[in-house]
Formats: structure tokens, sequence, C-alpha cells
């Protein structure tokens, strides 16, 4: 069935955003700052997912959530107390309930003996019985049984079984005398008695009598009154369950008499009740028809009769299919294809914008004229599209920051330490590929963070801080980039240790002078660990180099700062989108390169008294009293042999991530512009100082510098020069 | 004349399934997320034959839903079934007493869905 297929897809969707809502509940509740609703909000997440879960009859699923939810109703109920031991334990139920939806996705094995027992701890700490053996979920088809009568009935009902039995036995069907008088509830509640005449007369030949002498008189009948009973002699191949089955929603609200008897007419006095039903008051089989005309007496003058419910659809309801089609929700789902075939249509669309305008140019147009106007309009508008079409793609990084809680509660379970996870700036939105591809290199941060990070629990207590140790994940927007830093207040790197690591593998000299930033990002060199032993948590093959090199092929950066004693913090710095960038067009020995604005701080023009030379090649360049390296893109990029003459250049003053500042040479500036980022390494391979390549107005290809590589490796250089020197 | 079904479900997957069961049956299904939704529901929409509601919801439950059509002139004689996830009896007494026509018990059997509208349904 596909609709059945399509569901069940929506439905574990559902299940995503329900466990996210539980576990984000819950962590309210931990830092007790939840209230009514709260707990309210996550007894719903867990009922929820039973409740579909029990639709596509994953029985596990549904018996663990059922046993979850029981003991959340407790808490809602104020019978289980929100001690924090309960809430960690409600915690660990939301993993493995989380467990056992990707389970029944995904297939695959839960580790039963660990369900069963957070089952059984639940079941505790809630005050009820485990759960049952049996499926939650009854067969539908208990609707109508008898479970709401006492057991006592049970013997009689054998017999009139017996009876029955008997009766069939003639050729006859199963006869059945009822009598029923509504109440005014009943009505009250929108059910009607001719709709379980109705009902009775579809189980087979009905003989309905209506008894009206109760009605008073029109100055003393309540118009919210009941006053009809009615006597139906049934006959039917239905059994006493399914008459019953007629009155299940209204068995309290009318007093009702089921009695199951022979047709034989055997009973004088059932043939005296059928002699005045046919003569007396002429109610045969075919009367109900008329009936109905009398049933609803009472109701006349109540609000809405329903005679008139019925008509009022008619007329309101012809424009009603498309509209009862529609779902009443302002989002849409949209193949996520179609979005980005947008996207590379806008990029297409921006870059022929700037072709026109280096037309336009060209063709000697003057910049007032009307269509050098029109197209300054053209290109707002292209840059507003750009924006609305690249703000389809975002997304808050709420999920994956929300995932990061159950990591630490992990991490912090097998290395016996006690850990909060503060998470700050959830709203933040980010390209969907950057969030999707942020999951692993920030599990692994994560994961370090409390392996490494934080010192054991008595040892913290040592150092004179609280036991529990914090790791603050936070997200915010920082100049067109989004900034996310993972920070711990553990002890800090121990860089006596890393550079003996980095010694003993051979990493750096043994006598290197490295400052303390450098021997911090040693942890990124490859085949770098600082695990002695290879644990369970942290060691997966996987290093910190990995990390950066994740984080890179996302056009992003990965820098650390650690204080001893006072942690160690990973700040991420990622590019909101993947497919445009602002940039400073400029030329270098005759080629066109493209610098990010966003790491741009100014630009100026050397003058040769702040020029100073240091060492061999090195020089810098004095800016209101600070020295700041040059750097020379044409010859670090290999486009000239020669030095170029900084007096007859430009000075590009930029930023790189670790807030150090350089000066790169080159040659003019053409102009800012957006540019549509096309990726180099998907058609040709990875090149050093180069980020990426963009089409430019005029149909040249040229590249976007990775500012970051370019001042990394001439630093690099140096050092290595220095090295080589001493 | 197809019948028009309000349902009421905070559950995407619910309302897909209820969806579905109902649109196979020939209704017309309009469809709220909760019980404050539900109410909008009503007023802007043609007016329903029957209503489903779910009972734990954000916003207004259920039991409040209820209890606000059945205190409208208007809406009072629709008849309204509740889904309730267990056939616990207490729970199909507390919507009783809010006033639910009748109840279905989740999950459901879309046949068995069908037959209590049409018990109710005029």
């Amino acid at each position: 069935m596909d609709t059945m297929a399509a569901i069940k897809q929506t439905f574990f969707q559902e299940c995503e955003e329900q466990l996210a809502e539980l576990e984000s509940g819950l962590l309210t509740i931990e830092r007790e700052e939840g209230d009514a609703e709260t707990i309210n909000a996550v007894f719903r997440a867990v009922h929820s997912i039973k409740g579909g879960a029990g639709a596509f009859g994953l029985d596990e699923l549904v018996r663990f959530a059922h046993t979850f939810e029981t003991t959340l109703d407790g808490m809602r109920s104020g019978k289980v107390e929100t001690a924090p031991q309960i809430v960690r334990l409600m915690l660990r139920a939301a993993d493995t309930l989380a467990d056992l939806v990707r389970v029944s996705r995904d297939g695959g094995t839960v580790d039963a003996a660990r369900v069963s027992q957070i089952g059984d701890e639940l079941a505790q700490a809630g005050g009820a019985q485990p759960a049952p053996a049996a499926p939650v979920f009854e067969p539908i088809a208990m609707s109508g049984d008898q479970q709401t009568d006492d057991f006592g009935f049970a013997p009689v009902m054998i017999s009139f079984d017996d009876l029955v039995g008997g009766t069939q036995a003639d050729g006859g069907q199963n006869g059945f005398a009822i009598s029923f008088k509504p109440k005014p509830e009943l009505y009250a509640k929108a059910n009607d008695a001719i709709r379980l005449l109705r009902e009775l007369r579809r189980m087979g030949e009905a003989k309905i009598r209506c008894d009206f002498s109760e009605i008073p008189l029109l100055s003393e009948l309540d118009p919210e009154g009941a006053y009809l009973s009615w006597h139906v002699r049934l006959s039917t191949s239905g059994g006493d369950a399914a008459v019953r089955e007629v009155f299940e929603f209204v068995e309290f609200d009318c007093d009702l008499s089921i009695e199951a008897q022979g047709l034989g007419g055997t009973d004088a006095s059932l043939a005296v009740e059928a002699l005045l039903v046919e003569a007396g008051i002429k109610e045969s089989a075919p009367a109900p028809a008329e009936i109905p005309a009398l049933a609803p007496v009472p109701r006349q003058t109540s609000a809405t009769p329903p005679q008139l419910a019925a008509v009022a659809p008619p007329t309101a309801s012809q424009g009603a299919p498309a509209q009862g089609a529609q779902q009443p929700s302002a989002t849409i789902r949209v193949d996520l294809d179609r979005v980005d075939r947008l996207i590379d249509l806008v990029g297409e669309l921006v870059i022929n914008q700037s072709m026109l305008a280096q037309r336009v140019m060209e063709a000697g147009i003057a910049r007032l004229s009307d269509v050098a106007v029109g197209l300054d309009d053209l290109e707002h508008l292209t840059r507003e599209i750009q924006d609305s079409v690249m703000a389809i793609r975002a997304q808050p990084v709420r999920p994956i920051f929300q995932r990061m809680s159950r990591v630490v509660r992990e991490v912090a379970d097998m290395t016996g330490k006690s850990v909060r996870l503060i998470t700050d700036g959830e709203n933040c939105e980010v390209d969907k590929t950057v969030i999707e591809r942020l999951a692993d290199p920030l599990t692994h941060m994560i994961r370090n963070a409390v392996d490494h990070g934080l010192e054991k629990p008595d040892d913290r207590v040592k150092a004179g801080k609280p036991e529990q140790g914090v790791v603050r994940m936070t997200a915010a927007h920082r100049s067109g980039r989004v900034v996310i830093e993972v920070a711990d207040d553990g002890a800090g790197i121990n860089r006596a240790r890393v550079r003996d690591i980095a010694v003993r593998k051979e990493l750096i000299d043994a006598d290197a002078q490295l400052s303390d930033a450098e021997i911090d990002d040693l942890i990124f060199a490859p085949g770098f660990s600082t695990a002695s032993t290879i644990s369970d948590v942290s060691g997966r093959g996987v290093g910190m180099d990995v990390v950066r090199r994740s984080i890179q092929a996302l056009g992003g950066r990965i820098t650390i700062s650690s204080r001893p004693g006072q942690g160690t913090t990973f700040t991420l710095s990622l590019p909101l989108t993947l497919a445009v960038l602002d940039g400073m067009v400029v030329t270098v020995a005759g080629q066109t390169l493209v610098v990010p604005l966003t790491a741009i701080v100014e630009t100026l023009q050397p003058k040769a008294a702040d020029i100073h030379s240091l060492g061999e090649k090195a020089r810098v360049v004095a800016i209101r009293g600070s020295f700041i390296p040059l750097i020379d893109i044409g010859s670090e990029l290999g486009y000239r042999d020669s030095e170029a003459d900084p007096l007859q250049s430009v000075a590009v003053l930029v930023e790189t991530e670790n807030q150090s500042q350089s000066a790169l040479l080159v040659d003019g500036i053409i102009g800012q512009q957006q540019v549509v980022i096309k990726s180099l390494e998907t058609n040709y391979g990875q090149v050093f100082g180069v980020a990426a390549a963009t089409i430019l107005g005029d149909g040249r290809v040229a590249v976007i510098l990775d500012i970051d590589a370019v001042v990394a490796g001439t630093g690099r250089d140096h050092a290595n020069r220095k090295r080589n020197a001493a | 004349m197809s019948k028009v079904i309000l349902t009421v479900d905070d559950s995407r997957t619910i309302r897909e399934m209820l969806k579905a069961a109902l649109m196979d049956a020939g209704m017309q299904v309009i469809q709220a997320e909760d019980g404050v939704h539900g109410l909008e529901m009503l007023e802007s929409s043609s007016t329903p034959d029957v209503i489903i509601t779910d009972i734990n919801m954000p916003r207004m439950d259920g039991f409040g839903f209820i209890e606000a059509v059945r205190g409208n002139g208007k809406y009072r004689a629709i008849p309204i079934l509740v889904l309730t996830t267990e056939s616990v009896d207490d729970k199909k007494e507390r919507a009783r007493r809010a006033g639910a026509s009748g109840w279905i018990v989740k999950p459901f059997d879309p046949a068995k869905l069908v037959s209590a509208i049409n018990r109710v349904a005029a």
C-alpha cells in the first residue's frame, strides 16, 4: 500500500520531531525550569509515538512507549516527583525510545536486556507493574466486546447462547426485545435515538414501537428534555454483542434493556406484546421510516435540529472538496532537488546579470542612463532573489545540538564523569548541507571535550572546581558566517605532553620553537592522538585532523584556544551557504582573483617608510603602530618569480580566523562583487591557497583565495626557513 | 452528498491516516492540529457532519475542545468521536462526561472508523 508506506515515512519523521521535543523537554525539567506544560509536552511526545507505532504494529516500540508514558503520566499528575535521578532515568529512556524508533525504521536490533531493564526501572519509578507481556493494544474488534460488563453476567450469557442455539436449529434467527429510554444527556452529546433505531434496522427485521405517553403538555415541555422511549423486537443474525455494540456509545445515557428471546411466540406475554405492536399502535416494520419525524420532537426547539444541521452542508460545501483535501498548514514540503535546481539557476542568473552589467559598461552607456539605472534595479532584485532562495535551504542548528546532549550523556556514563551540556543559539540558521555534514565532526568534538577535556570528578574537586563539568556549545552569526563554539571547563591542553607526543611521532623537531598556539594546533596534525590508550569513546580511528578536514571541506575553519586549568575552546567558523560569497575582485600578475569580503579589514597603499624587512625575505608593514606581515600573493601562488614592489601595489589587510592580520599584496583592485562559488575539487582537484573558482561577468574563470591557507602557508614557510637556518 | 469530517489531532501521522481512511470512504476531510485550531476550522470551513478529536494535544486538549463545541449553539448538535489510545474505561468515561458522542480506539481499523462515523452521523 503506497499510502501506508508514505504515512509510515511521515510517522518516522514525526518521531524524530517528537524525540527532539521529548529530550529538550526533559532537559528543561532537569534544569528545573519546566512547568506543567513542559511535562505535558513531554507526555504528548511519547504518547504520539505510541499512537503512531500502534498503527503500524510496532509492538515493541508500543510496549516501551506505554511504560514510559505511564511513568510520565504519574509525573504529570504529581504521583511521581521530578527528582534528578528520575529525570536522568527518563533521559535514558528517551535514548532507548530513540533506539527503538531507529530499529523500527532501519532494521537491526536493540539491546533487549537494556530495553527491558530501563522498562522495569521506569515501571518501578512510576509505581506501576511492569509492562504487560501482551501488546498493550487490544485487537480492534474489542470495541464491541463486553469488557465493561461484570464478569458475573457471563454465565447468564452462556445460557442465552444455548437458548439461541436452540432456536437457530429450528431455522429461526436470534430474537431480541429491546427497550430503551434516552436521557437528555444522550441528546446533549449529539447522539440521537433515530440513529440507534436505524442501526438496529440494519441488523435485521425490527418492529419498533414508540412510547410517547410521557410527553407533557406543551406548556410544561422542556425543550432539552427527553420524553420518548422505544420498544424494539429485533430478529437478526447478529448476536447479543452486536446488539450491544449499537448502544455502545449511549449505554449510560439511556435506560436500556436487551433481552434475548426465541421467536417462536411460545411465550404468551410476548404474543400479547406482538399483538399490541401490530394492532394497537400499528408500528410494524415499515413504520420506522415515519418514526423519525416523531423521534426528534423533544429537540425541535433546541438550537440546531438535526434536519437543519443536515441541510447546512450542501450549500456550504460546494467548495469543500478542494478545501477538505488541503492540510491547513503554513508549510509545504518540496523535493530538495527542486530547490537545488532553483539555486543553480539563480547562480546562473547572478553570473548573467554581471555579464550584462559588464556589456553595458563596455558599450559606453552613461551611468545615469535609463539602461544603467534599470540594471542597478536588476542587480538588487537578483540579490534579493538569491537571499530568499538561500533561505529556503537554511535550517536551524537545533536538531544537531539536541543530538549532542545524548552524546554527552553516553560519554559521561562511560567515563564516569558528571557533565552538563549548555547550548545556546540553537535557532541559528545554516545551509542544510552544512548542518548535515556537521554532525560527525561535532559529535567527535563533543566526545573529546568530555573524554579528554574534562577531568575526573576527583581531580576536579582537588582543583577546587565543582564536581560536575560543563560543556558549552554555542552558535552565532558573525559577519556573514556562522560560528560554533565547543568549550569545556576542564584542565586545558597539557602542552608539555602534546609537545612530547609530537616529537615522539616526529611531527616536529625536538628543538623546534613553538608558541603555545602552535602547540595547541598540533592536535590537528594527522596521526596525532593524545589518548595513551585508545578508549572506547574518542578513539575510533578518527582524529582531530579528520575533523579539521571535514570542516575545511565545508569552506569552514576550526581553531583551538586553551587556558591551563580553565578549559579548551574549539571554534568552528562556517559559511552560511555553499553557493555564493561577496568578494573583492583583484588582479595579480595578470590574473584575476577573488578575495572573500568577510576576511578583508581594509585596503591601503603602503608607503616606503612603513615597509620593513625581516630576515631574508620576510617583510612587514607598519599600520597604526603594529607590524603586520606582508604576503606577496603573486610569488606565493607562483604567478611570478620576482617579489612585487610594495610601493606599486595595493595592500589588502585581511584577518584570519585566529584573529591574526596579514597584508596581501596585489596589483590592483577591480571592485566588489557577489560571486557564485563553483567547486574546483569536483572538476579538478584541491590547489593550495585556492578555496574555489567562479565565473566573472566577462565570462572568465577566476579563483577564490583561501586566505587562511595562504596566510598559514606563509607562516609555515617562515618557520621552516627559520628552522633550516638554525 | 458525501459527509464532511473534521479531524483534530496533533500527530501528523494520525492526521494522514485519518485522511487516507476517510477519503477512501468517499468522505470530505477538514483537518486541524489542536483544539484551538479545530475551533478556527469550524468557523472557517463548511460545518462538518462528524468531528473526530484526539485528547492529548497542545494549546487546547480534546476535553476543552469538546466542551467548547458543545457550548456553542451553532455546533452543539455535531456528533463528536474521541480517539483514545487505550480502551481503558475511565478514559471513555471522561470523554463521555466531556460530551463526546462516542469513541474510536487507536490504532483504528479503517472499516471500524467508518462504521463508527456512520453510526453517529445523521
